[in-house]
């Protein structure tokens, strides 16, 4: 399996993990470590990023994973760049999931605002992975102002439906010239693999681990979906068709 | 809308779907509503409780409201706060690991005022991550002052959506105005506060109507406010000092409760479900696994309460007298993360 490079830092995982709705902070660590992620992304809102005490911080092996925080709940561009510095000033880190959400209730994010707040976040050095609907020409503009990656949602965040967006992926990742890393909305391993199978160059998971009734069983179920579904598309596809051929063709006595 | 029709194949919320879900023939559903709705709360919220504290600032009050044990012609003694003696209550909740605070006072205009508000919540601040407000009405440009401060959140209940109800509840004082007080949370989310606590007194008037009308309230604050985040309350009226509970002419039972907060579930999947400690423990510890999804733990209904040896007069009298602590040793047990905290003071800084 090809390693996946953002921003100059090379991944053997294609899987990254969130960190909400876990039963405990003791089976987040576990399913992260099931998994075998190398990057896990925990909400600002969630914690208390100025205290390395913090719980659920605390049970997040940062040796081992990159810490990926994330502006969930931010309504606008400017409460997302504050909470964003604040951030890097607390931890020294300058990646940042961009996520602006001023939705409550389905957390979809507002590419206007998200558009704003990267183009000036990138200009002060982070490295920006922004949260967007499936939007090619969103994923294109971001993409000219410098984001890492782009990362479009596949359905409506924790609901677990699958890549309802499928053709607007389709394009994205076709056009894409930085990864593209499939968010929100994968709830079985086979949506995860049918996203990479189609050429994603990774995929996002929280609720269908978290919630699952045994979470650490199913991230290693999806670390396995993930491989296979990648090693799938470097494979390439024998192609789907709709006809038979048959192996004994009819026009077989025919010599040139 | 029969029932099975509202709890299988519609979703979302509509007046004939919630109709259905609380009228008496669903009660013999109560399991399957249950089953569901836990369904929904573990899919949108996760396997986690949001939990906090109340801080009662003053039990002075200009109002005359006869289920309440702060109404003014109580002759109870009353007790107001300064500001240092309420960062002392603060800071006893901060220990306990709480992050997010709920500041409650009577109609006490004269002391409990905006400044005293925004100095306060300056104050908290440093400590807390969300500040959340539950005292009398107040304009639009006041709570732009308060959201400015640091309050992003705040609960204001109609007591009674049912206007003759409300004016027999309610015959003098500024809270007399039906009308003032049912447009607050929208004055509230057009300053822009984040979380809308909506609800009514469980026991004045018929709760099926109420329930109906108060979800019509809230659809409506989401529809426009689509910004704003709503959360529902179920306070059930508690026995009170000086409060005849014969007022209390509509109270209902743990089942029609359960039933109710089933049914706003089923139709609202993405609101909170705020439960307080009027409730027992066991029916606390019951709907934790169900749908709630946020809880106080260790209150004090009475200004002075953590601190002061010497108590004040309460507006109720707790169900639940469980610290913190044993809550949330109560959620691990049943495979749930107590949260503290679920916002940050950053982001309207």
């Amino acid at each position: 399996m090809k390693k996946l490079i953002i921003a100059g830092k090379e991944f053997t995982s294609r899987l990254f993990i969130g960190t909400g709705k876990y039963s405990s902070n003791k089976i987040m660590a576990q399913s992260i470590e099931a998994s075998a992620t190398e990057m896990v992304t925990v909400a600002l809102r969630r914690v208390d990023i100025q205290n390395p005490q913090d719980n659920m911080l605390a049970a997040i092996d940062r040796k081992k994973y990159l810490l990926l925080p994330n502006t969930s709940g931010a309504r606008n561009a400017e409460e997302a760049i504050r909470l964003a510095r604040l951030a890097r000033a607390a931890t020294e880190i300058n990646w940042l999931k961009l996520e602006v959400t001023p939705d409550p209730y389905y957390l979809l994010p507002d590419p206007i605002e998200t558009l704003k707040a990267a183009e000036i976040l990138v200009k002060e050095g982070f490295v920006v992975l922004p949260y967007i609907n499936a939007d090619p020409v969103l994923a294109k503009k971001l993409q000219d102002i410098g984001t890492a990656t782009v990362m479009p949602l596949a359905a409506p965040i924790g609901s677990n439906q699958g890549l309802k967006t499928k053709a607007a992926i389709e394009i994205i990742i076709a056009q894409a010239a930085v990864p593209v890393v499939v968010d929100a909305g994968l709830g079985m391993p086979s949506h995860a693999a049918e996203a990479m199978e189609m050429g994603a160059d990774a995929v996002l998971i929280n609720t269908a681990i978290a919630t699952a009734n045994d979470p650490i069983k199913m991230a290693e179920a999806f670390k396995k979906a993930v491989q296979a579904g990648r090693e799938a598309f470097e494979a390439g596809s024998a192609g789907v068709k709709n006809h038979a051929d048959a192996s004994s063709p009819l026009t077989g006595f025919l010599r040139d | 809308m029969n029932i099975d029709k509202a709890m299988y194949s519609e979703t979302g919320y509509s007046l004939e779907r919630l109709n259905a879900l609380i009228s008496p023939d669903a009660q013999n559903h109560l399991e399957q509503m249950a089953q569901r709705a836990r369904q929904i709360t573990r899919q949108r919220f996760g396997n986690t409780i949001q939990l906090y504290a109340p801080l009662y600032v003053s039990n002075f009050c200009v109002n005359n409201c006869p289920y309440c044990a702060f109404n003014c012609k109580s002759k109870l003694p009353r007790t107001r706060l300064t500001i240092d003696q309420a960062v002392k209550e603060a800071e006893i909740l901060a220990a306990e690991g709480f992050r997010h605070i709920l500041i409650v006072s009577g109609e006490d205009k004269n002391f409990i005022t905006v400044a005293y508000l925004t100095e306060l919540a300056k104050k908290l601040r440093e400590k807390f991550s969300s500040i959340s407000i539950e005292i009398y009405p107040l304009t639009k440009e006041q709570y732009d002052q308060l959201f400015a401060a640091g309050i992003d959140s705040i609960a204001l209940y109609q007591e009674t959506y049912d206007r003759s109800d409300y004016e027999k509840f309610h015959k003098s004082g500024p809270k007399s105005d039906y009308d003032w007080r049912l447009d607050t949370l929208s004055r509230a989310a057009q300053a822009g506060f984040r979380s809308l606590g909506i609800g009514f007194l469980i026991g004045l008037s018929d709760w099926r109507t109420q329930t109906l009308a108060m979800a019509e309230h809230a659809n409506l604050l989401m529809k426009k406010y689509w910004q704003a985040r709503v959360s529902f309350s179920f306070p059930r009226m508690r026995p009170a000092e000086n409060v005849d509970e014969k007022l209390f002419r509509y109270m209902i039972s743990d089942k029609e409760l359960v039933q109710m907060t089933l049914a706003l579930r089923l139709c609202f999947p993405d609101a909170e479900i705020v439960m307080s400690t009027r409730e027992s423990q066991a029916f606390r510890d019951n709907m934790a696994h169900i749908c709630v999804t946020r809880m106080s733990a260790g209150s004090k209904t009475n200004p002075g309460g953590y601190a002061e040896k010497e108590q004040s007069l309460s507006q109720f009298e707790v169900a639940d007298d469980r610290t913190p602590d044993q809550v949330a040793l109560m959620l691990k047990s049943i495979g749930l993360e107590p949260v503290w905290k679920d916002w940050d003071k950053a982001f309207n800084e």
